[in-house]
């Protein structure tokens, strides 16, 4: 930190603080145990879920939830895979969740192509107009969507949901990509004309290349907003076999569950793909987000 | 001169091509329904048949439903568990993590932590639903426990008791957001420099009065820009609500985006659900503007 220049005094004083700092303060076991403490109630529902999904609910009835299982035991793990069709639901949000982020990419880079690089007039107004569409409540446009997709056949289809979602999403994108774009080196593009580059070759050969990581991003956050979307697949994939995981997760509270280990399967197979994409894009989610709100 | 005006109009001429499949599709999914919704809410509709013009009349309804009164008391009470004590606890968390636990354990300590309260954020909030209805439940993990230790007479019906059910749910919204201020202020205290924790140090300031005096003021941009996405959620506010109580138990715990759903699909009441939706949108149209002219003023000032 301060170990750059140590000539004049007030920077031997910020060393010495920065020492004071590196030396153990007896405090900080305190400060530590709150810390675990908060983070044991913020994970402990995790903790549950797992530690009685795997139990036998012989044994729940007798230990109840806080004892640790003493065999592993999967029949309700099981059980609650085949009575949701669990393996038909992963394979829906895969689909929706993917056919989204391609979609919601290319619109968005589409978008931003015109808006950062084009400059085309009233480029402002279109982000505005763009954001302010998507951040008003989905009951807003959920009836009319509702009314269309039935007139036109796409109701209870997965495309109804995957082309909603592209859109939705596609705002977030472009309003991201324009200002990542109106900072692309103008030379490039320059040389890119001179060579006698059409835009569509420049977007495609010089820019993608150049964007690649921004845009897998982007389609890893719309890949996860549209796992997690609950009340417009909710309201259009009506039929159990185009259902979502997350769909799926909120209709388990209204179907016959007093099984309380079934309850507890059902919380865990939910939070394992979750976990398994937070475990991939853990350092990139949580840098992008950031970015994402200040930026 | 002339010439390369010419040019340039006709370059973004051919880039406004590229509008076309962004602008055909807003245009189906946003504005078309937008507008229809809008007009929805002058009828009286049962979603077959042709809609009814009613003038205001749904509006007026509006003003003396008790349902939607309760449903925007209930959104005052979810913005406290929404924005007010995430961003606190988020605020705390963060200076924490950042100015002492980073000095006194390490960078990887302190990513630990903030990754581990991250991650209900990422949760779908349905999975969230399952999981805290299971542990509330009237015999649900909280009510065993207390049990087994004796307590039984603090065991409480926690979402099927209206007394009970609000503060239920906001736990669990408090819950899910906290990760989401952390992240975002942590963000935010990377672009601080450090030299200036030492020299408040150098001086005697606490902890606290860094806290005080440094961090919040400095993270006001971070602070605006959560406060404002999480009011705005907080106006939106559904899923949890539909997965642990439904709106219940007495409508205990409904907000205008449950009602909304409640008359659109269940009572069919088209027309109606429509205006409580022009309300809510309305709102949010006002919160989003403020944070769209703010984000603007921010760049300019960079």
């Amino acid at each position: 930190m301060a170990y750059s220049v140590l000539s004049d005094g007030t920077t031997k004083a910020k060393a010495t603080v920065a020492a004071d700092r590196a030396r153990r303060d007896p405090m900080r076991w305190v400060v530590l145990a709150i810390l675990i403490l908060l983070l044991a109630f913020t994970l402990f529902p995790f903790f549950l879920a797992l530690l009685n999904a795997v139990k036998a609910s012989a044994e729940y009835a007798v230990g109840g939830p806080l004892s640790i299982p003493r065999s592993i035991d999967l029949t309700a793990i099981e059980k609650f895979w085949t009575v949701s069709d669990f393996s038909r639901k992963l394979l829906n949000s895969v689909v929706i969740s993917l056919a989204v982020s391609v979609l919601g990419v290319l619109i968005s880079l589409f978008n931003a192509y015109a808006i950062g690089v084009g400059k085309v007039p009233g480029s402002r107004v279109i982000l505005v107009v763009f954001l302010l569409g998507i951040m008003v409540p989905q009951e807003s446009i959920i009836y009319p969507l509702y009314y269309m997709a039935k007139a036109s056949g796409l109701y209870d289809t997965q495309l109804s949901v995957i082309i909603i979602f592209a859109v939705l999403q596609s705002a977030f994108g472009t309003y991201l990509l324009s200002t990542v774009l109106s900072t692309f080196p103008k030379e490039i593009l320059e040389a890119a004309e001179m060579d006698g580059s059409t835009h569509w070759k420049t977007l495609w050969f010089v820019i993608v290349p150049v964007l690649r990581p921004t845009l897998m991003v982007l389609g890893t956050f719309f890949f996860i907003w549209t796992w997690n979307e609950f009340l417009i697949p909710l309201v259009m994939l009506v039929s159990n076999n185009n259902q979502t995981v997350s769909v799926a997760m909120g209709l388990t509270r209204g179907q016959n569950m007093s099984d309380p280990v079934l309850q507890a399967s059902a919380a865990f197979l939910g939070i394992i793909p979750t976990v398994i994409f937070f475990l991939i894009f853990q350092r990139t989610l949580t840098r992008g987000i950031a970015a994402g709100a200040v930026k | 001169m002339a010439i390369s005006s010419q040019r340039s109009s006709d370059g973004s001429r051919s880039y406004s091509l590229y509008l076309i499949p962004g602008t055909i599709g807003f245009i189906l999914i946003v504005l078309i329904p937008q507008l229809a919704n809008l007009g929805l809410s002058f009828t009286a509709w049962k979603g077959v048949g042709t809609p009814r013009p009613v003038g205001l009349q749904n509006y007026h309804r509006l003003l003396t439903d008790d349902q939607f009164w309760g449903s925007m008391y209930h959104t005052l009470l979810f913005i406290v568990s929404m924005t007010v004590i995430p961003v606190c606890i988020g605020l705390v968390l963060a200076a924490l993590l950042f100015d002492y636990v980073r000095d006194q354990f390490g960078e990887w300590v302190s990513s630990f932590f903030r990754a581990g309260f991250y991650l209900p954020q990422i949760l779908p909030v349905t999975v969230a639903g399952v999981l805290w209805g299971w542990i509330l439940n009237p015999v649900g993990v909280i009510n065993i426990t207390l049990k087994a230790i004796g307590l039984d007479n603090l065991a409480q019906n926690w979402i099927g008791d209206a007394t009970y059910a609000l503060a239920a749910v906001s736990l669990v919204i408090v819950w899910i957001q906290v990760g989401y201020c952390l992240v975002v202020f942590m963000a935010g205290l990377s672009r601080i420099d450090p030299s200036l924790y030492e020299a408040a140090e150098l001086d005697g300031a606490n902890w606290w009065s860094r806290l005080v005096t440094i961090t919040i003021p400095l993270l006001a941009p971070e602070i605006f820009v959560v406060v404002l996405t999480t009011l705005i959620a907080a106006l939106k506010v559904f899923a949890p609500i539909f997965v642990i109580t439904a709106g219940g138990p007495d409508n205990a715990t409904l907000v205008p985006s449950y009602l909304t759903y409640y008359h659109f699909f269940t009572t069919q009441r088209v027309g109606y659900a429509a205006a409580i939706a022009v309300v809510q949108t309305t709102l949010t149209i006002a919160l989003a503007v403020i944070f769209l002219r703010f984000q603007s003023q921010q760049e300019s000032k960079e």
